[in-house]
């Protein structure tokens, strides 16, 4: 029992990570058709920002994960100015450039800081474990899933109640109908690239404290799961997202408990990861909601 | 006196050359018809108008050349849009439909409710669970919604009941007494009834202008233009 408490303990704080990053790759390839490769660097950039930020800059905790997610957005905002908003008329060099931009990033922080993970300082409070129904968890899983369900909430309430949310749900559904209503629907792109950046680099922040360490290709490794989140979720879905991240991190977890000797540590799990999400696409090949919100 | 002008308009979409030379004047004021057969290049017209394609000639909005304006810009000129397959977001509300529309700072809610009453009973209601009336109906409602100083309808009765085609060509006369319309139609009928002026589109190029109800009174030229027998037609019919 206590390992199934801790197993899904654990698996619920890595869906977390899963939908920091997949929600905002979610919102943006919905909204402007665009496959964001950089979208995991972006969590890199708030990880190790962060990560500076507590060691060189001698900032607490929370303060240095608020730096690292001011940074992560910073980043991703530019990155749609200068890179994708001149590109919209090519979407096969936005891809080309969202690729070089995920490459590159994790190439520059391994050239200033080394390839080697680094340590990330564990704030007392939340290093410390809590008893659950008999097993003994680490207080950052509860972290990881306390600030996703924040950042579902307020995505939610963006999306339902701003002008700009429900921009952002129309032009899912039809972007250029609406440009056709007066709209300019570029703000728009900007400011979802700004939420997605700040999730994604709220969870590379949150990252340093999940694995204990900052590494440069921690982002494009959680990455390739995120993309798997989206698919399942259906493109332009936060609650899809949400849903489909407890699900894969929790299969991953049993998966690799039950890994067969032979298959290598994370083999089962990322192995189940992928059956499942071809399970789904032949049950459900649009997703698991066709829609938004 | 014409209030948009467009003077050798040509499209290529996907090295498609779609439109060769479209000239178009709308009236400022009435209804004016954009007529043609299936695949003419009407709504590719209308589309080039408001920027929704790449396009090469001069389109001249009340004096101001607005060839090169993104399409946003269009509109925030003056001028309201409801497209051939509606354009109503499926998954937002009636009410977040007309919301996303609202420019100005008093939108003209009253007009739109008292022209269609039924929008403002549904107005919790989906827009894709509504009747394709009901739709054309939000679509429209969002061209009224602002001072706009052109309409322009892309076949609003296409697949409509003749009792609903009525009720949207009342509302369209209705509107054209105090905004300019260029109406895209096929329903014959509907265009003798509303419009003043007409232009007839065959192969991407402007094949006539002139009066819409002398065109139709000759049942020869309206055969060779628009392929159609006219004397058939009946209000409310769907002359296609
Ligand atoms: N995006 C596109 N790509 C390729 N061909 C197109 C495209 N849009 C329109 N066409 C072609 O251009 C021609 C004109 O199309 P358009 O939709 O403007 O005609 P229309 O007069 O509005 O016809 P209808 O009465 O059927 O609505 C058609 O032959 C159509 O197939
Ligand atoms: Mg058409």
């Amino acid at each position: 029992m206590s390992t199934v408490v801790l197993l899904a303990c654990t698996g619920l704080g890595l869906g977390a990570l899963y939908f920091l990053v997949a929600s905002g790759l979610s919102l943006v390839f919905g909204l402007m058709d665009v496959l964001n490769f950089a979208h995991g660097a972006l969590l890199s950039v708030g990880a190790y920002a962060a990560w500076w930020a507590a060691t060189d800059g001698h900032l607490g905790f929370w303060l240095a994960v608020a730096f690292g997610t001011v940074v992560g957005t910073a980043a991703s905002v530019l990155l749609e100015l200068v890179l994708i908003r001149p590109l919209y008329a090519r979407p096969r060099d936005q891809i080309l450039a969202t690729v070089g931009v995920g490459l590159a990033l994790p190439a520059l922080l391994m050239g200033i800081w080394g390839s080697d993970a680094r340590p990330f300082p564990q704030p007392a409070a939340l290093s410390g474990t809590v008893d659950l129904l008999g097993a003994t968890v680490p207080v950052n899983r509860f972290v990881l899933v306390a600030a996703a369900l924040a950042v579902l909430l307020l995505l939610r309430l963006f999306l339902a109640r701003t002008r700009y949310g429900l921009i952002v749900r129309a032009g899912v559904e039809d972007r250029a109908m609406v440009t056709a209503l007066g709209i300019d629907v570029r703000r728009a792109f900007t400011l979802v690239f700004a939420i997605g950046g700040a999730a994604a680099s709220l969870g590379g922040a949150l990252a340093g404290l999940y694995f204990g360490s900052v590494n440069p290709s921690q982002g494009t490794g959680l990455l390739v799961f995120a993309f798997v989140v989206v698919v399942m979720g259906g493109t332009g879905s936060v609650t899809g997202a949400a849903v489909a991240s407890v699900g894969v991190g929790l299969v991953q977890q049993f998966a690799n408990y039950a890994a067969v000797p032979g298959l290598g540590a994370a083999g089962l799990g990322d192995l189940s990861v992928v059956v499942l999400l071809a399970v789904l696409l032949l049950v459900k090949p649009r997703g698991l909601t066709g829609r938004l919100a | 006196m014409s209030l948009l002008t467009v003077r050798d308009l040509r499209v290529v979409i996907d090295g498609l050359h779609i439109l060769h030379g479209v000239e178009l004047d709308v009236a400022a004021t009435g209804v004016t018809a954009l007529l043609g057969r299936n695949g003419a290049g009407k709504t590719t017209t209308v589309k080039a108008v408001m920027g929704l394609v790449p396009r090469t000639g001069a389109i001249t909005f009340d004096g101001a050349d607005i060839t090169g304006l993104p399409t946003h810009r269009v509109v925030r000129r003056g001028i309201g849009y409801a497209p051939e397959d509606r354009g109503v977001f499926a998954h937002l509300s009636v009410a977040e439909n007309l919301r996303l529309a609202e420019r100005d700072p008093n939108p003209a809610y009253d007009l739109v409710f008292e022209l269609f009453p039924e929008l403002k009973q549904r107005h919790r209601q989906p827009a894709g669970t509504l009747s394709g009336g009901q739709q054309q109906m939000v679509a429209i409602a969002r061209t009224l919604l602002n001072g706009n100083r052109l309409v322009i309808a892309d076949e609003p009765t296409k697949g409509l009941a003749p009792k609903i085609v009525t009720e949207v060509a009342d509302v369209l006369a209705r509107a054209a007494a105090s905004v300019p319309v260029l109406l895209v139609e096929q329903n014959l009928a509907l265009v003798r009834r509303i419009a003043g002026r007409c232009a007839v589109l065959a192969d991407g190029r402007t094949a006539h202008q002139g009066d819409a109800g002398a065109l139709l009174a000759d049942a020869d030229a309206a055969r060779r233009l628009l392929g159609v027998g006219t004397h058939h037609a009946t209000p409310g019919g769907d002359s296609r």
